[in-house]
């Protein structure tokens, strides 16, 4: 290359430097823009950025209680807590979740009915949750997947407290169970306030119990300060509030009585309720059958569902709590009771009775049980025999109002107040019901046929117990409670949960002794219970009763035999026993069992025998209806 | 037998070959903002060994391709600037047909021994390729050389956009731009260009990338994306700003330390450098940037002839345009292209290439009497 000449290479030249001048300045202005930029992140903003880096840095990290435990009177473990590992699944951070699902099973064993469970707890589950797909997986398969964990980005094993229900079917219907928190819950507890101290948990009581101690059982949620890395893995605790556990609950259920009373239905479907007299202690609480529990704990599969809410039998209905049936020739007692105090009947008052009442002008026959009739019969008389006719008459002589507003007082018609949710209050006519109800004016022939506990009147078997108890009491009506006492976890102390009077009746002395006099005659020879009262070393009151399922119609006569198993009357029997001194009432009934003599009342004399007596039924010893194993 | 006299001059023989043709001054300035990359590098990596030793030697490798590109005399320079043009331009076209398809982008060049990324070739191939054109044609210069000083800018610069590596495209575009505005392109011709780039930014937006598009968008808004692609802007901003004035303290960054920052050996280091040392940390090192970058500016003012003016002017600058790129996107000023930040972070490409230029700097200015006489 020739060396060029430059033909004005100072006037180039300062050309060159004023360019270079311009550069210089624009490199210095940039640079001093973003030294700006410094002064303003660094200096202006700093505060702000400062709490963004430390809100990135720290995570409050909930640290969940541990719930409350359920016991019986004598410390057995009714609702428990384990601890056990669960493999789950975030499903928003999963691309493919039945690709990865597939791929897990190679993995860990998982059902179709875990696959369902899971889709299902999708359906009802929060965004960003983790949702378990497989509970208490065994330590080999922990170890296997921990092993593998790099192929499944999403999924995570979690140690976890798992509710247990150790004497399933047996409690289900006094304990209830929990489940997973749903989004009515989570509103639920929005509004209530009470969502802070709910993170982290993802459980609560859904039924029985577990519902309605949910804020005693729940207990305080912790709170620990934790440095987190960018992926949310714990660095480090900073800081610790620690939990405050659930409260304890102890039943005045006892488990053993509540097990002979479970066995002594046989096969049979129905209800039992046993109750203290004078505290409203609740001692045994039977509905037949039951239902698994820990079923829910986790999620119950569609499968298991289906099958429990389509069966016959209808399991999930608490039938003590909520079944609505007639109660029969039970009403009777409370009837006599509403006669003497009202003035309508006295001791020596006595009927013939035809076999039938009519009301006076009309044709209509209310039939007695017995065709033919009872003859003469009295008082005390009606309530041995059961006599239908005599309070047909009695029922027409008070009037449906005054039959209403005295047995009223005995907590008919009305919710008992028990300490379990979903309670239903039954009904006790009158006329100002019918009116509300149908809108219709009340007849004198509807008053006849609630004499004997029929027509309209329903009432579930804890109100009939609850009934019974206050007639044991002398008029003393406790509200009903599962719980006698409460642990507390802050103080450890346990604390009584005081009986509640809800009233006293005022009873005259001798009208209730003509009552139970009769009621103690019902269990013995000539009475309608004398096969149950037979050899009873101890005196015990006693009524039968039997509902209807299906109206007869005029002239019709009812044969067990001849009608569908299912449409068999409902058997009653409500007892309490010491007679003189009552310390258990109890109520039986016995769905299409037939007669409260012959089905229901059996029932009532082996659980009185064990309560009173600590006998065993003969037979074999009580099979015990524990499952030691954790079920799912 | 060799006596003493005679080793002693030989030993002083040896250090004068060493020590000639490098410029201790610059020498000076890169050793600081070198030990500041490998300090900050120790508490980025965790406090990684390797990882220190790793650039280390990437140092030690980068010194030597200084220190010999400091030796060869500006003249051999300008005689390799065409055949290594060209070159790149065939490696470049050879990406297009055969490249390998690294993060979907088509990069690199597989060679047999290892892969290439030609496109680093090319931001010293560039700048030296116009220098000498416009030295080739100083006598008569016409408006038509600057033409073709932009066809050829624009050859490269097109096939790297195509890559797609928008953010090399940039700088090579940057600094063949410096070279063209150096060596005198108008001011009306760059008002005109200013103008037809702000009409043309529509048009240039309909070509771009879905990625580029969203990186253009995350600088407006980064809460947009905030754990896709704005989650880089916005990390990076917290931990430039929670920094503060004096930092948090070498090893102390929280966002550094808990993996919040992204990338932050690399791309992303000087987010952690802030962290740790604050305001002062970061005005530190922008005047030993402003020190270096005054240095290349007194040797390209002094630089004897059009071709290594414009070459050091375009070396310089470029320095600059690295430095102040990377700190822009790192404080969220910036949208997110992957540049280094020069001498700092970690990698022997950057290192290396960023050296060479400084290595042809020394050249300039150790030979400027040599082609003045």
């Amino acid at each position: 290359m020739p060396v060029a000449e430059i033909p004005n290479p100072h006037q180039e030249i300062h050309r060159f430097r004023g360019r270079l001048l311009v550069a210089a300045l624009v490199v210095s202005a940039l640079f001093l823009v973003l030294v700006g930029r410094f002064v303003h992140l660094q200096v202006l903003q700093h505060a702000h950025y400062d709490t963004l880096a430390e809100s990135n840095r720290i995570a409050i990290a909930p640290v969940v209680p541990n719930r409350g435990l359920i016991l019986d009177r004598n410390g057995v473990e009714l609702a428990r807590n384990y601890s056990a590992y669960t493999l789950e699944i975030t499903p928003a951070k999963v691309r493919n979740l039945d690709a990865l699902i597939d791929e897990l099973a190679t993995v860990v064993d998982i059902a179709p009915k875990d696959r369902k469970r899971f889709r299902k707890l999708i359906d009802e589950s929060k965004n960003f949750e983790s949702l378990p797909i497989r509970n208490r997986l065994s330590d080999e398969e922990v170890a296997r997947f921990s092993v593998n964990r790099y192929r499944f980005p999403g999924v995570e094993i979690k140690a976890r407290l798992f509710r247990q229900y150790p004497y399933r079917d047996l409690t289900a219907h006094i304990i209830g169970y929990i489940g997973r928190i749903n989004s009515k819950d989570v509103e639920a507890l929005e509004a209530s306030g009470q969502s802070a101290n709910y993170r982290g948990t993802d459980h609560m009581g859904k039924m029985g119990l577990e519902q309605s101690y949910e804020s005693r059982l729940h207990g305080t949620t912790g709170f620990e300060q934790v440095e987190v890395d960018a992926g949310g893995r714990a660095v480090r605790t900073l800081s610790r509030t620690p939990p405050v556990s659930g409260d304890n609950l102890v039943l005045s259920l006892d488990l053993k009585l509540q097990e002979i009373a479970w066995q002594a239905f046989g096969e049979r479907r129905g209800a039992l309720v046993a109750i203290e007299p004078n505290s409203g202690a609740v001692l045994a609480f039977v509905s037949k059958p039951g239902f698994d529990p820990n079923l829910f704990v986790d999620g119950i599969d569609p499968q298991s569902w289906d099958a429990l809410n389509k069966s016959i039998d209808r399991p999930m209905t608490n039938r003590a709590l909520q079944g609505q049936y007639p109660p029969g020739s039970t009403f009777k007692p409370f009837m006599a009771l509403a006669g003497l105090a009202l003035g309508k009947r006295n001791a020596r008052y006595t009927i013939s009775d035809p076999g039938y009442f009519t009301l006076p002008g009309l044709s209509h026959q209310y039939r007695d049980w017995k065709k033919g009739g009872h003859g003469a019969v009295d008082l005390h008389r009606s309530l041995v025999i059961s006599c239908d006719t005599y309070y047909y008459g009695l029922a027409a002589d008070l009037g449906i109002d005054a039959i209403h507003d005295y047995i009223g007082q005995f907590g008919l018609g009305e919710k008992t107040g028990i300490d379990l949710p979903g309670e239903m209050s039954g009904i006790l006519p009158s006329s100002r019901w019918k009116m509300r109800r149908f809108r219709q004016k009340w007849f004198a022939g509807d008053t006849v046929s609630v004499g004997i506990g029929q027509g309209y009147n329903i009432a579930t078997p804890l109100q009939l117990a609850h009934a019974t108890a206050a007639l044991a009491a002398n008029g003393k009506v406790y509200r009903p409670r599962m719980v006698s006492h409460i642990e507390e976890a802050a103080s450890r102390t346990l604390k009584p949960v005081g009986s509640e009077l809800v009233r006293s009746i005022a009873i005259k002395p001798e009208h209730l002794q003509q009552v139970r006099a009769a009621l103690v005659d019902v269990t013995r020879p000539g009475g309608t219970a004398a096969q149950a009262g037979k050899g009873a070393p101890y005196s015990f009151a006693g009524k039968t009763g039997t509902a209807q399922v299906v109206a007869m119609k005029q002239g019709e006569s009812y044969n067990e035999s001849r009608v569908p198993e299912r449409h068999r009357d409902h058997a009653w029997f409500i007892a309490y026993a010491p007679a003189e001194n009552p310390t258990i009432a109890l109520v039986v009934l016995v769905e299409n069992g037939g007669h409260g003599s012959s089905a229901a009342a059996p029932i009532a004399r082996t659980v009185l025998d064990y309560w009173l007596l600590g006998k065993l039924p003969d037979g074999a010893q009580p099979k015990s209806n524990v499952n030691e194993e954790p079920s799912d | 037998m060799i006596d003493q006299w005679e080793a002693r001059m030989i030993l002083r023989r040896a250090a004068g070959i060493a020590t000639a043709n490098v410029d201790g001054l610059l020498l000076a300035m890169l050793v600081l903002p070198l030990g500041i990359g490998v300090t900050v590098l120790y508490s980025a990596s965790n406090e990684s060994m390797a990882r220190v030793s790793g650039q280390l030697i990437n140092i030690a490798v980068a010194f030597a391709v200084m220190w010999l590109a400091a030796k060869v005399p500006p003249n051999h320079l300008m005689r390799v600037a065409l055949p290594a043009y060209l070159f790149g331009l065939a490696l470049l076209a050879g990406v297009a047909l055969f490249g390998e398809v690294a993060n979907g982008a088509r990069r690199w060049l597989n060679i047999g021994i290892t892969r290439i990324q030609p496109s680093e070739l090319m931001k010293i191939a560039v700048p030296m390729m116009l220098a000498w054109f416009f030295h080739r044609f100083e006598d008569h210069r016409r408006v038509y050389h600057y033409a073709l000083a932009a066809i050829i800018l624009a050859l490269p610069v097109g096939l790297i956009v195509r890559q797609p590596d928008l953010g090399t495209a940039i700088l090579i575009a940057a600094s063949g731009f410096y070279v063209l505005f150096l060596a005198g392109l108008s001011w009306r011709v760059i008002g005109g260009l200013a103008l037809v780039a702000l009409a043309a930014g529509p048009l240039v937006w309909n070509v771009m990338h879905d990625y580029q598009r969203q990186r253009i968008l995350t600088l407006l808004d980064p809460s947009q994306d905030p754990l896709g692609a704005g989650y880089h802007t916005i990390q990076s901003t917290i931990a430039v700003g929670s920094g503060g004035l004096a930092g948090k303290g070498w090893l102390n960054g929280t966002q550094t330390h808990l993996d919040f920052l992204p990338e932050r050996t690399t791309d992303f280091i000087f987010a952690v450098y802030s962290e740790e040392f604050g305001l002062i940390g970061n005005v530190i090192l922008v005047v030993l940037f402003l020190a270096l970058i005054g240095r290349g500016m007194i040797i390209t003012a002094n630089a004897p002839n059009t071709f290594s003016r414009l070459l050091a002017g375009a070396v310089t600058l470029g320095f600059f345009t690295y430095a102040f790129v990377n700190m822009g996107m790192v404080s969220g000023i910036l949208p997110v292209v992957g540049v280094p930040l020069p001498l700092i972070s970690y990698g022997g490409t950057s290192l290396v290439t960023v050296c060479l230029g400084f290595g042809i700097l020394m050249s300039i200015h150790t030979h400027r009497k040599l082609v003045q006489t």
